[in-house]
This record gives C-alpha cells, structure tokens and sequence, in this order.
C-alpha cells in the first residue's frame, strides 16, 4: 500500500461514519434511555422511572393486540411473497417451452418482469389510498363491483373487523413480491443452464426441477428474503396508519405496535412510554432475525 | 515500502469506527438529545389600561398559526391591529399543517413561540402541555377590560371559559365556535316537502318516507366513529340532561351505563337494523362520505358547522347546507332546539415564551370586535365573543349555525373526555364504530365504553379531572 493511503480511507470513512452515529446510533441509544422515563415529549422536565413502562406495556390490552396482530403478519406475509416471487421467477426464467434446447422462461418474460415490478415505484401512501378506494366496502365500489359481477354479494373488506387485517396482508404482499421477483429472478439466472439441462435430461418434470434443483441453489437468497420480510412485517406503520379506518382498524384489528408507538408518542404525550415499546420491538426483531437464521441454516452448496 | 505488522487493515478499521463512534456518539448525544435545555423570556413593562399586560413595545411577537379549513388570513389582519399599537415590534407569522412536528423541538429546546394555534391533526397534546405548567395562564386576559369595553369575561359565550379551564386556571383560548347537529340540503327538502323531525317516532317516519324516494336517509364518516359518537351523545344528553355528560367526563362509575346512553345506542341500532343506514357508509372517510351526501344519495350526515367550507368545491351549487337539531326521544329533558356547541382553535401562549405580555395582549385583540367581526368574516365561522360578526351576510350553514346557538342558549352542552383523556379517545371511538355497524347490542356497547373509561380512571400516567 502507499504511503498515507490509510489516512486516505480514513478521510472517507469519517463522515459517513459521523452521520450513521449521529443519525442511526445515537437515537438508538437514547430510545433506551428515555424507556426507562416518563417523558411526554414537549417538556423538558422529566423523571426516571425505571421499568415501570415495560410492566405497564404487560398489562396494556391493546399493545398485546397490536402484537398479535404483527405475529400474524410475521408469520404470513414472509411465506406468501416468498413462495409467489420464486413461483413466478420460476416461470420466468425455467418454465418456457423450448423450441430448441435447453431451457428459457415463458414469453414476454421481459414484460412480466416489468409488470410485477411496478408497485415498488409507487410511494406507501399512495398505495394506501388506491387500495382503499378499491376495497370501497358500498356495493359500488371496485372490488365490490367484481364480486357482484360474477355472483358472490359485496364484502365489507376494509370495513369488517375479520377481514381488515388480511386485506392489508395482501397489500403488503402485493407490494412486495415484485422486488423479490427480480431478486431470485437475478440469482436463479445465476444457475448455470447445464444443472438445469441434466437435471432434464435425468427426467425431471418441473416440479421437480425446482424443488430439488433450484431451491437449495438459492437458499441463501430465500433465508436472507425471509429475515427482511420478517423485519419488514413487524415494522409495517404507513400503509396501516393511510389504509385502515381509525386507523387501526375497525375493532383494534389491524392495530400494529408501530402504530401504537405513534400514537403514544405523539397523540397521547407518553414518548417515554413509546421509547419502551420501541425498545420491546427492538428486542422482538433481533430475536426472530437470529431464530430464523439459525432454523433455516443449511450448509452452502458451492458451484 | 512495507507496512509493519501491528497496523494491519482490519485493526485499523476497527480502530477508526470506534474512533469515530465514540467521538460523534459522545459529543452529539448532548447536542442531540432530543429534550433538551432551557430558554429565557424577556421581561415585561409597564401596565397601563391601554396596556393591562405590560407588553415592552419593541419586543417581537412570535405567531404560529394552524392553516386548515379556517386558513390564516385572519391572523394577518389580527396581527395589522398589533402593528397599529405597537409599531415597534416585529412580527413573524407562520402558516403550518404540521403543529407538532415544528414546535415539538422548540418546547423541548425551551424557546417555543408567544401564540400557537393549536389544531388540526398534528396538534400538541393539550392535556398534557397543560398539566406539566408550560401554558401561561390566561385567566388575567379573561379578567382583563375588553378593547370595546367591559370585562372579556362578560364579552364571552361561557363554553370559552369552560373549556378553557384546566383545574380552575384558564390556559387556552377556544376562539372558533363549532355548531354540531344533523346536517342536510335545505333546497332537497324543500323540493320534496320534508322537514326535519322533532320527536325520535316523528323521525323514524321521515326515513321511512326519505327511503322510500331513493335515497339513504343517513351516512357517517365510518372510518372516523368520532362523528356518529357525536350525534349518539347528542340525543343522549338532550334526553337525560347535562349530567349524563358531566358524568361521563369525571369518569364517574357506571357513567356510560346511563339510561339515556343505552336509549341512544338502542336508537342507532334501530337506523341500522331498518335499513336506513347508506350501505357501506362504515369504511368511508369524511370526504367520501359527504361527498355522496353533496350528491343527494344520504339525507343527513352528522358534522360540525366546518362541513360547508369542508365540502366546498365539491357541493352543487345550489345545495343549501344547514343543520339540525336531533330529534327528541321519549321524556326528553332538554328542548328539541339544543345542541352541542364546541369552542374549537385553541390558542396558547406558552409559558417559557419569549414574549407572554406580548401574547397575551394579541389575544386581547383577537377578542375584541373588530378582530372577532373580521374572523367570522373571512371564514363563515362565529367566535366565542357574543355579538361579533353580527350584520354580516351569513351563508346558509353559518345562518342556520348562528340561529341554532342563540336558540339552544344556556341548554346547549359540551363534553371534554377527548380532550382530557386522549388515550381513551380510540377505545370508545372503536365501540362507537362497532355500535355503528351495527355488530354489538346497546349493553356491549354501554359495556366496552365502561370498561375503558374505568381503565382510564385507574390508569396511573391520566390525570383525572372533574366537572360539574
């Protein structure tokens, strides 16, 4: 190396390093800090408290809700884009019917690809609202229309406290499974062609081209999806707070604890009380990253 | 040229993050800490009867105001007026959505401004400032002499002293008066003959016949329970009296199991169960559903005297929005020309403000009658000080709104449990929605609404108030 050349990097390194401590690190550690008060946030008189907020979020009905209804986000939302985005960059990249040899994606592959990609473009908020508006719950509105039309009565979607949350499970996918399309779209044309062709040639139909071939080729891709997705699913806040009537929902149940951190912090003067349940949610996370990393370890397959 | 051992990449790396972390962490935790110190406020002048609050004459007024639905070209002409009197002092004005997120960091900081409007969806928490000393008091301003004469006191409707009052001093000033009731298109009916209805029976009628022509003869904001909670409580306390409500707010036990309450959820069940309900009316949001009401498909929809300004570009142009009272029902207490009348945009002067005297001084002269003649004028709203705005052409909603407030007189009635207890607020909002939709029987109702104000009553971090 030069000479000087570390000093170099290092000049480089400072302020990036600077703004993630003083943006990213420091409110970090000061939401830990101020958990363990009873700031209201528009004053600067305060008092510690200890762990009272933590054994107050215990007893606060509609924080455990908000809970219960982010663990089934969690546990749907990954699975759903997950096996939607492979299924689909499967057909885009395998699935074609060759004219000659080896193996290509169906037609317009380029096209679809576009297709699919398109929500991503599209800002949470408006997204939120084009979404409301089709799950319109009068007779008139869109997805009512469609319903109507082909014979089932109209849904109260939004409206109805049992089917609120999954509309907004679907929205989250629908958004979603664009990105990850192209994401195992790229790593799946990473495979070369000739495992696919002997895997052909062996008498592999499709199925089992993608569950013994393709799959474990892209394991590490899908475990590393599935963490975002999980982290994504506990953090979702605009949609729900654009979305959902109240919002939360009707009857508390598309509650999320984001949300619960907003209007406590916010609407109801307890930031202290916020800061806890964002540490909670800190700890929830990490947990289920390193659960989810360790259950789907597997070995890594060189090629 | 060969690199020693010791000062490898990796170690250095290590070093450099660290180095950078401690350094940035230590020294921006305490310029970023996010409640921060404290701020100093000037001094104030004499007093003279020109002057009651001794406002230094050269000393800047700070004004931030709320540009919603009332926009903010009344403060403008309000902060003339202060220019007039005291030519020497600078005035910054500000026109913002977003009260919060602005003036967060400056209540923390310890520098907020002299007047806040504090409204609309990003407003600070009332209560809250309120309990922890940082609103000045205003009870001097409401002792002090008019610009007009005579005490501001007397100058007043009572509901701005009322909802002003946090445990006995006067820390807000509710300037604009909102006028809640059944709203609907004086030109629809008076094609088709009907008449708003008097008795809960006489009611049930006129939907029956409204029904009959086409249209749904009630919409709510679905999304927003808070409306159709309004109108509900309305009939409730028209029927057993003020105390129905004044319980309610001291989070009195069994408060919301109150005859008159399971009366009024029973009549909302009734509208629903009959069909009279526009279908589907539970998931829109305000504009959506009184947007349909413009269009003629829903008779009445429950709103506040904002909905004609609210609803502007989108109402025909000969639609004539007017409000009305809720019909009685059986044994009703108070008179059928009664409503809930709210004192709405309230104004603040913080206590670590630069200039209180200042601030206060300004409200002084919001209160006067040209500054309130001049409100009513720009926005087709009436203000808390009786008499304002009188001679004015009024449009049908502010005539009718007007008219109602005068009638109702000492009957009309207001509640504060949103404004004391927000946590409670999405608690009894969520069973208003589900008694809406018509999911749960009046007594869950009663129920759940019970259950969350007695939470709210044991709920250590909420300060209990009471009223009488």
């Amino acid at each position: 190396m030069r000479h000087g050349q570390y000093r170099f990097i290092a000049g480089f390194l400072a302020v990036p390093l600077v703004l993630y401590a003083v943006f990213v690190i420091s409110p970090f550690i000061q939401a830990f800090y101020y958990s363990m008060t009873n700031w209201t946030g528009v004053s600067p008189q305060f008092d510690f408290v200890g762990l009272q907020n933590f054994q107050n979020l215990l007893h606060d009905s509609l924080f455990l809700r908000a809970v219960r209804n982010n663990v089934v986000l969690l546990v749907a939302m990954p699975l759903l884009v997950i096996l939607l985005a492979l299924f689909y960059a499967f057909l885009l990249n395998v699935a074609g019917r060759g004219s000659g040899a080896g193996v290509r994606g169906v037609r317009g592959s380029g096209f679809y690809k576009l297709v699919f990609f398109l929500p991503q473009v599209l800002s949470v908020p408006v997204i939120a609202v084009i979404w409301a508006v089709i799950l319109d719950p009068t007779p008139t509105g869109l997805a009512n229309s469609v319903l109507r039309g082909i014979g089932f009565g109209s849904l109260g979607w939004l409206a109805d406290p049992n089917l609120a949350l999954y509309c907004v499970l679907w929205v989250l996918v629908w958004g979603s499974v664009g990105f990850y399309l192209v994401l195992f779209n790229a790593a799946m044309s990473s495979i070369p062609r000739d495992l696919f062709e002997a895997a052909l040639i062996d008498g592999a139909g499709r199925v089992a081209t993608f569950f013994r071939v393709t799959m474990p080729l892209l394991w590490d891709t899908i475990q590393t999806s599935w963490v975002y997705l999980a982290v994504l699913a506990l953090d979702v806040y605009a949609l729900v707070a654009v979305m959902t009537a109240g919002p939360g929902g009707p009857a508390n149940s598309t509650q999320v604890i984001s949300l619960q951190i907003a209007q406590n912090g916010f609407q109801f003067g307890r930031a202290g009380y916020a800061s806890a349940m964002g540490v909670v949610l800190f700890f929830f996370t990490l947990l289920i990253a390193a659960i989810m990393l360790r259950a789907t370890r597997r070995e890594r397959i060189e090629y | 040229m060969s690199i020693p051992n010791q000062y490898s990449r990796r170690l250095f790396l290590q070093r450099a993050v660290l180095a950078s972390v401690a350094a940035a962490g230590g020294g921006s935790l305490l310029a970023g800490c996010a409640s921060g110190g404290g701020g100093t406020s000037t001094e104030g002048g004499e007093t003279s009867s020109e002057n009651p609050f001794g406002v230094k004459a050269d000393a800047p007024l700070d004004v931030v105001i709320f540009k919603g639905g009332y926009g903010d070209d009344y403060a403008k002409f309000h902060e003339s007026l202060y220019k007039k009197k005291f030519g020497a002092a600078e005035i910054k004005h500000a026109g913002i959505t977003d009260i919060r997120q602005q003036l967060q960091p400056r209540f923390n900081s310890g520098n907020p401004p002299d007047v806040i409007d504090n409204s609309g969806a990003e407003q600070l928490p009332l209560a809250t400032l309120a309990d922890t000393g940082q609103l000045a008091d205003l009870t001097p301003l409401f002792d002090a002499e008019s610009v007009d004469g005579g005490k501001i006191r007397d100058t007043l409707n009572p509901v701005a002293v009322e909802a002003g009052d946090y445990g006995g001093k006067i820390l807000v000033l509710n300037y604009a008066l909102e006028v809640y009731g059944l709203w609907y298109n004086k030109t629809l009916f008076d094609e088709k003959g009907w008449k708003p209805a008097e008795t809960w029976d006489d009611f049930l009628a006129l939907a029956e016949e409204i029904k009959g022509a086409g249209i749904a003869p009630m919409a709510h904001q679905g999304k927003y329970p808070y409306y159709i909670q309004q109108v509900t409580m309305d009939m409730a306390v028209k029927h057993g009296g003020k105390e129905v409500v004044t319980a309610i707010d001291s989070l009195e036990p069994n408060a919301w199991k109150h005859p008159s309450v399971k009366m009024a959820a029973e009549a909302l069940l009734e509208i629903k169960s009959k069909g009279y309900m526009l279908q589907g009316t539970e998931g829109l949001d305000h504009i959506q559903s009184q947007t349909r009401w413009n269009e003629g498909k829903a008779a009445f929809i429950p709103s506040g005297s904002w909905l004609e300004n609210e609803q502007k570009k989108v109402a025909p142009k000969d639609f004539a929005t007017t409000v009305a009272p809720t019909p009685l029902m059986d044994g009703a207490k108070l008179p059928f020309q009664s409503t809930r009348v709210s004192a709405a945009e309230a104004f603040l002067v913080p206590a670590k403000a630069k200039n209180v005297p200042g601030g206060q001084e300004y409200l002084r002269i919001m209160l006067s009658k040209e500054g309130a003649s001049k409100f009513t004028e720009l926005t087709a709203a009436p203000t808390v000080v009786t008499g304002a705005g009188e001679g004015l052409k009024l449009t049908p909603a502010a005539a009718s709104a007007s008219e109602l407030v005068k009638a109702g007189g000492d009957n009309n009635w207001n509640y504060y449990y949103f404004v004391w207890y927000s946590p409670m607020r999405p608690k009894i909002e969520t069973a208003f929605g589900e008694l809406a939709a018509g999911r749960v029987t009046a007594d869950e109702f009663c129920a759940a609404c019970q259950k969350a104000a007695d939470e709210t009553a044991k709920d250590p971090q909420t300060k209990k108030r009471t009223r009488s």
